[in-house]
């Protein structure tokens, strides 16, 4: 089962954990940046707010890959089993572009449905409204 | 007819040629069914949490306004952050290295049950058992932050946010020199609780009486929650006084139920842990001479507890 030598492994396990250390560290420190925690100015900045966003998510995959390769020895599997499992995933992809999506119709509906209430309703036209006697039936007892 | 002989036939044919995948006794993946079904149990899971957590992203890009996690999340126990000012962020963060470390020690236990060492796959498991007893208790203290600290509930979300500059009133309904920024998120405090452990606002009504419904500078509701007063300096609302609102209300639901998901899956792991090592001492393992095999296995299990942990930590606390 030993793909490297027993030292060498020892010496990768601490390696991975630096590794993950830092990454970590690393997008704590976006994070904390990109909420303008670090410099004032860059409060409130939805570009540099969605750049980071971008590289915290890019740095996250990256410890997944690392995990899920490394840790949990998918490099050594045989490439179908990493694929059975893998593949799958993609479909999380549409998920997310769809319901991201369905989230943000569901802002501007509501958004929408808010501004029409807050707006007076206007009045019917004389001559779109019904004559009086429409509903009336005339039964004559 | 002649066509189901002729693909029998091919059948057959074929079946000369590529050997015998199909009749067993072999195992195209190279992997036991244990570790492949491990496998695909964890696909599945993830799955699940992937669910919860585009639920979550789909919620909030549904809503105008979302808390801040770092104001939310900047919390800790014994008063650490009282020496930084504050400390966004950092506590969850060290949580986050409990479970790296946990999953690092799990790697080792992985190697020494590869080496038939019996004594190194237990201490190895021991350790990744504390750092998993470490990080529930961490959760258990931000839960109990969250619940009985600063009033949140399933349904009840304490955190709100503004939607643009402005100015905070003093209790006679005066401008006071406390002022907020687009974006930025206020905790509402609850007056009943007295003495709740953190507060956000500093120097904020310590010595003032508050009296229950609208007042000048605020509004006290029936729960004895304190919603004060503000005016916004600029945006659509520019004059008007309004008066702090409840956040959206997905947030709390959210928060406990996929952390707590996550946090049950911590939880089974250690209890799984502690089962294989008992296992691993009696020496049952060790009759085997698989390499410890099922020790992989629960670590395949352990390894992905940290990697949902580090999708909810990108989604809760750092985005």
């Amino acid at each position: 089962m030993s793909h490297v030598s027993y030292e060498q492994s020892k010496k990768n396990v601490v390696k991975g954990l630096i590794l993950l250390a830092v990454v970590t560290l690393i997008e704590v420190v976006i994070s904390l940046f990109g909420k303008g925690h670090i410099f004032k100015g860059v409060h409130g900045n939805v570009i540099v707010l969605a750049t980071c966003g971008l590289l915290i998510a890019g740095l996250s995959l990256y410890k997944a890959y690392f995990i899920v390769y490394e840790f949990m020895h998918m490099k050594y599997e045989v490439k179908g089993l990493a694929m059975s499992v893998i593949l799958p995933m993609l479909l999380l992809v549409w998920a997310i572009i769809a319901f991201f999506q369905e989230g943000n119709a569901w802002k501007n509906r509501r958004e929408d449905i808010k501004n029409r209430d807050s707006q007076p309703a206007a009045p019917a036209q004389e001559g779109s409204l019904l004559s009086p006697d429409t509903y009336q039936m005339d039964w004559k007892g | 007819m002649a066509t189901t002989d002729t693909a029998l036939e091919h059948h057959v044919h074929e079946h000369d040629h590529e050997g015998d995948a199909w009749d067993g006794a072999q195992s195209p993946f190279k992997a036991s069914y244990g570790k492949l079904m491990m496998w695909y149990f964890l696909l599945s899971d993830a799955f699940t949490f992937a669910g919860f957590l585009i639920t979550y992203g789909s919620l909030r890009f549904s809503s105008p306004t979302w808390p801040v996690p770092d104001f939310v999340f900047a919390t800790d126990p014994f008063g650490i952050s009282a020496y930084f000012g504050s400390a966004p962020l950092i506590f969850v963060t060290f949580m986050s290295f409990l479970l790296i470390i946990s999953s690092v020690t799990m790697v080792r236990a992985v190697q020494e049950g590869h080496r038939e060492n019996k004594n190194g796959v237990l201490i190895w498991m021991i350790l990744t058992i504390f750092g998993g007893l470490g990080f529930l208790g961490c959760q258990a203290w931000e839960w109990t932050n969250l619940i009985s600290g600063e009033n949140m509930s399933l349904t009840r979300n304490t955190f709100g946010t503004h939607t643009a500059d402005g100015y905070y009133l003093d209790h006679e309904g005066k401008k006071s020199a406390e002022t907020f920024r687009e974006g930025e998120s206020y905790l509402i405090h609850r007056h009943a609780a007295g003495g709740h452990g953190e507060s956000h606002e500093a120097g904020h009504g310590a010595a003032h009486e508050y009296k229950k419904g609208e007042q000048a500078g605020y509004m006290m509701d029936d729960q004895g929650f304190i919603h004060r007063k503000y005016v916004y300096a600029d945006g659509p609302l520019k004059g008007q006084t309004q008066t702090e609102q409840f956040g959206p209300r997905a947030f709390g639901a959210l928060f406990f139920f996929i952390t707590g998901f996550h946090g049950f899956h911590v939880f089974s792991g250690v209890v799984f842990l502690l089962i294989i090592a008992l296992n691993v001492a009696s020496g049952v393992y060790a009759a085997r001479k698989n390499g410890y095999e099922m020790v992989e296995k629960i670590g395949l299990y352990w390894h992905f507890v940290d990697l949902v942990w580090v999708f909810v930590f990108l989604v809760f606390y750092l985005l």
